[in-house]
């Protein structure tokens, strides 16, 4: 067994943890990053579409260019990173930590830990869709992998369940490789996904895309032969008589993302709508030596914000590590009306912070305060798109005075 | 004639309204920034994408290499320029950034790597 003792453990090589060991290995803080693949990237490795790095580095990029870049910094950094080494356990005492890694059991003593595992999609098993359980039903990152990945194709003729992101670049992918797109379906009345892909994916292939719609159930013996589609009300329950059948071989899932924290549930508090671990500003976890950034926190829109929020996770744990982080007195981020996912769940008086924040339902016009502390228009806030607010060390420093900050949405 | 657009520039998805009179753009509103404009008047006349998509890898650590055009190419050639890509290989090692194909069917633009894949023996289904 090797033992290791480090100020900093990122854990993930995907955008959120490449930006964490980087800025950690920067701050002077001995920094080792453990991955569980081959190459570092992670999702970006499989999203071979461009419309990524546009606020990082000013120019669209495709998932890959913008997962060599990060892999450029990262590798400048002085940061040590070990691919191929899969987490066994994160123990709270101490923290230690045991990977198995192709050179070993490794076990490493950390100051401080940046959890950044991403999400995981959620699975067909989830969804409780009755009929029978044949091939042929895939989520939408499985497929993306199997095809941009491993030159694999799932099917024939495709229905995609679920207008987010995924589903919909996935639409436009299959069908540039010969893939009969028979429709994409929404249980909401708007697409999940970005505007841009609704066009780019969909309208450019005349792929339709039917709202309030779902798959009520699924055919087939062996392979998948057909779904019975149906109309659903504003509760996303069925209309009768509405249903119908469509012949396909191929069901793909694009229904949610959920933040991966299966090794740190039992000790580090979650926030119940983001579903990963309460952070406060400096993305610092209730557990002190515990940091986590990314989808491991909540399901971001960009990558370009998941890295720079790495990058802040890692000076936080960093600092921690030196013993220059004080401990933090936390106000913390409470929902109003009309908000879902919320980043961080607390601000740190005095420090300047980004709230990232999501909205149940499109609105044309909204107003977004924080307590009284900040009030902010924004225009055409979408479910699929975070709003963003700043928040200025000044504003941050009446902070002090504040029991608690409500978020709020209002239409305007 | 007006025609109502989405922008695809950058994620903010603007609402565009353009005026088109006898094949030329008279005016273009909804924009939030100059790209939009430029989107829509392109748009109204011949829509233009980049086209991301894979080529075959000879003898590399994956069996496939991702690329895209290093601009946008007409829309309506993306079907041919499928085909066309379709029957590309490439032998490994490759660069990212290394040119695949050149002039892409007339419309000067080059299919372009956008990853790095080295040689390697390995199965590929173990790619990665």
């Amino acid at each position: 067994m090797r033992g290791v003792k480090v100020d900093v453990l990122v854990i993930g090589g995907g955008a959120a943890g490449m930006g964490a060991a980087a800025a950690a290995a920067r701050e002077g803080a001995k920094t080792i990053l453990i991955e569980r693949n081959e190459r570092l990237g992670g999702v970006l490795e499989q999203c071979i579409h461009p419309g990524f790095g546009l606020h990082r580095y000013r120019e669209e990029l495709t998932g890959p260019e913008f997962a060599a870049r990060l892999r450029g910094e990262l590798e400048s950094s002085g940061a040590e990173l070990l691919t191929e080494a899969t987490l066994l356990d994160l123990d709270p005492a101490g923290p230690r930590v045991r990977a198995a890694s192709p050179k070993g059991l490794l076990q490493i003593r950390p100051k401080a830990v940046v959890w950044a595992c991403g999400a995981r999609e959620r699975p067909f098993g989830a969804l409780r869709i009755p009929g029978t359980r044949p091939a042929g039903i895939y989520t939408a990152g499985l497929c993306q992998r199997l095809v941009n990945i491993h030159g694999l194709l799932p099917g024939k003729r495709a229905v995609i369940l679920g207008s987010g992101d995924i589903g919909l670049i996935m639409a436009r992918r299959l069908r540039l490789e010969g893939v009969e797109v028979a429709a994409v379906l929404e249980l909401k009345p708007f697409p999940g996904g970005l505007l841009r892909n609704v066009v780019q994916c969909l309208e450019d292939f005349e792929i339709p895309l039917l709202l309030r719609h779902t798959v009520a159930e699924v055919h087939g013996k062996r392979r998948l032969s057909g779904v019975t589609v149906v109309e659903v009300d504003e509760g996303g329950k069925p209309l009768p008589r509405t249903d119908r059948f469509i012949p396909c071989d191929t069901l793909v899932l694009s229904v949610g993302l959920i933040p991966e924290v299966r090794a740190l549930e039992s000790f580090a508090p979650l926030d119940p709508v983001n579903r990963g671990p309460k952070v406060n500003a400096w993305l610092q976890t209730e557990v002190p030596w515990l940091f986590s950034a990314g989808n491991s926190v909540a399901v971001f829109d960009l990558v370009d914000t998941v890295a720079a929020l790495g990058a802040r996770a890692g000076v936080a744990a960093a600092r921690y590590a030196q013993g220059e982080l004080p401990p933090a007195r936390a106000v913390p981020l409470v929902r109003g009306e009309n908000v879902l996912h919320l980043v961080p769940s607390a601000l740190v008086p005095g420090e300047e912070a980004t709230v990232f924040l999501r909205v149940p339902r499109p609105f044309p016009r909204v107003k977004v305060s924080l307590g009284g502390l900040i009030s902010r228009n924004h225009l055409g806030a979408r479910p699929a798109e975070m709003i963003e607010v700043k928040v200025p060390p000044g504003a941050s420093k009446e902070l002090s005075r504040m029991p608690e900050v409500r978020v709020e949405v209002t239409p305007a | 004639m007006k025609r109502r657009l989405t922008c695809i520039s950058c994620p903010v998805g603007c609402e565009l309204t353009v005026e088109v009179e006898s094949g030329q753009v008279i005016s273009v509103s909804g924009n939030r920034c100059g790209r939009g404009e430029a989107y829509a008047r392109q748009e109204a006349v011949e829509p233009m994408r980049v086209l991301p998509t894979s080529v075959k890898v000879i003898g590399g650590e994956l069996p496939l290499v991702s690329v895209r055009t290093d601009r946008p190419i007409p829309r309506r050639l993306i079907p041919q320029a499928m085909g066309f890509i379709r029957g590309l290989a490439v032998e490994a090692p490759v660069e990212i950034g290394q040119v695949i194909a050149r002039d892409l069917l007339g419309t000067g633009a080059s299919l372009v790597a956008t990853r790095a894949v080295s040689r390697c023996g390995r199965p590929s289904l173990q790619g990665t």
